[in-house]
């Protein structure tokens, strides 16, 4: 195999800011290549020079089948068959599955009139080659969002694609789906498709990567394969610090049950489900997207109501009828989609980290007193080692792992019994993953009982003290992490 | 000294850049209109005189407590455009009731416990008509343009089948004195308008419901998970609304004598212009009764302005029109090109 692509000396600055240093890279034809790096390692910008949306630095020299550019366009990069698939989609939602695939074929052969005909032969064709069967008339906003992005992956196989681009993909998608995402690669593979893919997920980087390159700081680190190196290595490699990960310190055997959850069922949801959380545990739940462990979360946390079973908390039967319920109790919740229920993105750290307290800091008055909010928020910036650049920045400036950080803050300020966590580290890189690792493992120690929710079998595995694995509604397995978890859930469960 | 004074003000500046711009507009519209009334006049009006100051300060107490009750349902990224069909609703129903029992409450000396009565009993149901305006929000989902604006015809249509078209006038003297009235210069209107906008401000910055209603303004699902009571907080902003309308109906009622269906109908958009103006968010979360206070100021005068250099009422209408377009213009224009403010900090 020959190099498909060679970029040499790629150097990017903007205003000051070195983004890539000297790049060198390169892509053979048909291969599956992870790019690996921490965000703002210069990923994003070596993917839009690759498809042309930046102009490179003087000097930076880019080769695609034996034709040297200095740079690319936008348009030669589409002439070259590079096609870029991002992770904000970029679809029409209103609009069929066949008009979002063919609409550029809308104005072919200088006819006024859309041939619908055509439009449905070329989204036939394109689906075909992925095996995709999809119903074209539907609105393409109605499909779930797996789907949605086969249906811009098929758009981007219109033309001749060469080099497909996939920039974190998986993030939202169930297991299954990752699973028929990456058949997807295969096939295109078959076909001589080059795939360069973005993940934070490692496992994955692992599971389908043939080579890995890795950048930080906007270096190349180096060029690997994965069968040669670790997960451990990998790590190592995109941060630049060793890390170990510590397991949970043990749960105390005497300690009370915290949590007793018995055959709760809310119909369509969940069902018969029954388990206990001991103050200073770690329970994790883990299961596909849509195996009811939200809906159970939402029940606990007050937000829907079981249709029968029972809740205990410390002994004492517990009805909550909303989330200020469960928040009185001693319940807190971080949801799953961090952007939309978790912060407010255009609101100040204060303001995001005081919502759930503000009874609480009112003067005889019954005013806001301000000060107690700003050292209260202060000591938990300290505590949980938060980035900001002050407290009255808009949450929206803070990376993922830090506004993770406030949600969670915003909960720990409520002096929590239990605390939910769903999906607490869903697109946040490496480091800030560890990071809210080794915070929650602290606060089980402080004999707060935590529910841990995680589709990422090795966030679960090293973080929880016991696992319960769920699929349609019902917990079907139940294990402790040692060391043929992994496999267990793998071969028994579908799981990765 | 100076220099203190400076630094606090560049700093006030940085934390409100929605309303920064307004100070230095306020002096810039008050030179200008000093300047061109002068002129035109030739020396006989000015702009900068007592008499003027008056009749702006005696118009601006029910303008601000409607633009007050516009302002709040937009900070939840609501609306409430029965504010105008509301006060008259509630005037004329206040005005009936004045007319009704007048004569006899002043045959028995009652005339004061009436009216006492007929103003507790007018913020009431004001506050009810509010109410109902955040039951068709909270309640019913209906969205705040659709169920405001219905509510704007119900109370519109109300308030015409009880006056038949009629205007309901000869309100009784004592009551005028709220318009009229004042200490050591000072209207009693204005007084009313300073003290509900104080209130207002210590409520929105410093109550838990004002924090919670700016921050299920700009994203209430996150607001919901975060264990606000969304219907709750709903519901006591259109209520607040309703008795920032109820103390507008009184001042206008006294300050007419009279009550009808279709008063001050063309206020509803100023009421929205000088809430944008004053920094108010239109999409919710952001605003304070600091800017809405100083945009009321600059509209007045440029209102008492345009009056006394002879322009047309109508033609000032559809400068309303055309400001407010282009302040939402500019503000949408800020929010894509935010210049150099603070970049974020990278993980």
């Amino acid at each position: 195999m020959s190099d498909f692509i060679a970029m040499r000396h790629v150097t990017k600055n903007y205003a000051g800011v070195q983004a890539l240093k000297d790049i060198d890279f390169q892509l053979k034809r048909g291969e599956i290549h992870c790019l690996c790096g921490e965000n703002g390692s210069g990923k994003s910008t070596l993917i839009k020079i690759l498809s042309g949306v930046v102009k490179p630095d003087e000097g930076s020299e880019i080769t695609i089948d034996g034709r040297v550019f200095p740079h690319l366009s936008a348009h030669e990069a589409l002439e070259q068959g590079v096609r870029v698939i991002y992770q904000d989609l970029a679809l029409f939602p209103n609009l069929t599955v066949k008009e979002n695939i063919a609409f550029q074929s809308f104005s072919e052969k200088g006819s006024p009139m859309v041939s619908w005909n055509q439009v449905e032969k070329t989204a036939r064709g394109a689906m075909s080659l992925i095996g995709l069967d999809l119903d074209l008339n539907r609105l393409t906003g109605t499909l779930p969002i797996a789907q949605q992005q086969l249906v811009e992956i098929t758009r981007a196989l219109i033309g001749e694609p060469k080099l497909l681009v996939l920039d974190e993909p998986t993030a939202s998608l169930t297991r299954k789906e990752v699973n028929a995402l990456f058949e997807v690669i295969f096939r295109l593979k078959s076909r001589g498709v080059t795939t360069m893919f973005v993940s934070h997920k490692l496992n994955e980087v692992f599971e389908i990567a043939e080579r890995v390159t890795v950048l930080r700081d906007g270096e190349r680190i180096g060029e690997y394969v994965p069968s040669e190196i670790d997960h451990k290595k990998l790590v190592f490699l995109m941060t630049g610090r060793k890390y170990e990960s510590a397991l949970p310190s043990p749960v105390d055997p005497l300690a009370p049950n915290l949590l007793e959850v018995k055959n709760l069922t809310r119909n369509g949801e969940f069902t018969d489900l029954s388990f206990t959380v001991k103050k200073g545990e770690i329970v994790g739940i883990t299961g596909l997207l849509g195996s009811g462990r939200t809906e159970l979360a939402l029940a606990i946390f007050g937000m829907t109501v079981p249709d029968s079973g029972s809740l205990l908390l410390e002994g004492k039967a517990i009805k909550p009828r909303s989330n200020s319920d469960a928040k009185k109790l001693g319940i807190g919740y971080v949801p799953e989609d961090r952007l939309r229920q978790g912060v407010i993105q255009a609101q100040s750290i204060l303001d995001n980290m005081s919502l759930t307290v503000l009874e609480k800091l009112k003067t005889t008055l019954g005013l806001l007193d301000k000060q107690k909010m700003k050292t209260d928020a202060q000591t938990w910036v300290k505590d949980l080692q938060i980035k900001i650049p002050s407290l009255d920045s808009s949450v929206k400036t803070l990376s993922g792992g830090n506004q993770q950080k406030v949600v969670l803050s915003k909960w720990l300020a409520t002096n929590p019994k239990l605390l939910i966590l769903d999906e607490p580290t869903i697109g946040i890189d490496v480091l800030a993953k560890n990071g809210v690792h080794d915070l929650v493992k602290k606060l089980a120690t402080k004999g707060i009982g935590i529910i841990l929710i995680s589709d990422e079998i090795p966030e679960v595995l090293s973080n929880c003290h016991r696992v319960l694995v769920m699929q349609k509604g019902r917990f079907v397995h139940e294990l402790v992490p040692g060391p043929d978890a992994e496999r267990d859930l793998l071969e028994n469960f579908n799981l990765s | 000294m100076l220099n203190n004074l400076l630094a606090a003000s560049r700093a006030w500046g940085k934390r409100n850049a929605e309303m920064a711009a307004l100070p230095f507009l306020l002096v810039g519209v008050v030179l200008l209109l000093s300047v061109a009334i002068e002129i035109t006049s030739e020396g006989n009006v000015h702009f900068l005189s007592v008499e003027n100051f008056g009749a702006m300060a005696a118009q601006i107490p029910e303008l601000g407590l409607l633009s007050l009750a516009m302002m709040v349902t937009m900070l939840t990224a609501g609306i409430n455009l029965s504010i105008i069909s509301s006060a008259n609703l509630v005037g004329v129903t206040m005005a009936i009731t004045m007319l009704t029992f007048g004569p006899g409450a002043a045959s028995a000396g009652l005339t004061l416990p009436l009216i006492v009565l007929t103003i507790v009993g007018g913020l009431l149901f004001s506050v009810l008509l509010g109410l109902f305006n955040g039951l068709l929000i909270a309640k019913l989902k209906i969205t705040p343009v659709l169920a405001t604006l219905g509510t704007m015809i119900l109370y519109e249509g109300l308030t015409l089948a009880i006056t038949k078209g009629y205007v309901i006038s000869g309100m009784p003297e004592e009551f005028l004195v709220i318009a009229s009235g004042d200490v050591f210069g000072v209207p009693y209107a204005l007084i009313v308008f300073t003290v509900a906008a104080v209130v207002m401000a210590y409520v929105l910055q410093r109550r838990p419901f004002g924090r919670q209603l700016y921050m299920l303004g700009s994203n209430q699902t996150a607001a919901s998970f975060s264990a606000v009571n969304i219907d709750r907080v709903i519901l006591k902003t259109y209520m607040l609304s309703g008795l920032l309308v109820g103390l507008a109906a009184i001042i206008m009622l006294s300050r007419f004598s009279s009550a009808n269906a279709r008063q001050g109908t063309s206020l509803l958009l100023v009421t929205v212009l000088i809430a944008v103006l004053g920094g108010t968010d239109p999409d919710g979360g952001f605003g304070k009764v600091l800017g809405l206070v100083m945009a009321l100021v600059i509209m007045q005068c440029i209102t008492s302005g345009l009056n006394l250099l002879g322009i047309s009422s109508f033609l000032t209408l559809g400068l309303w029109g055309a400001l407010l377009i282009g302040v939402i213009a500019y503000r949408s224009y800020r929010a894509k090109n935010p210049g150099n403010r603070p970049k974020s900090v990278s993980a």
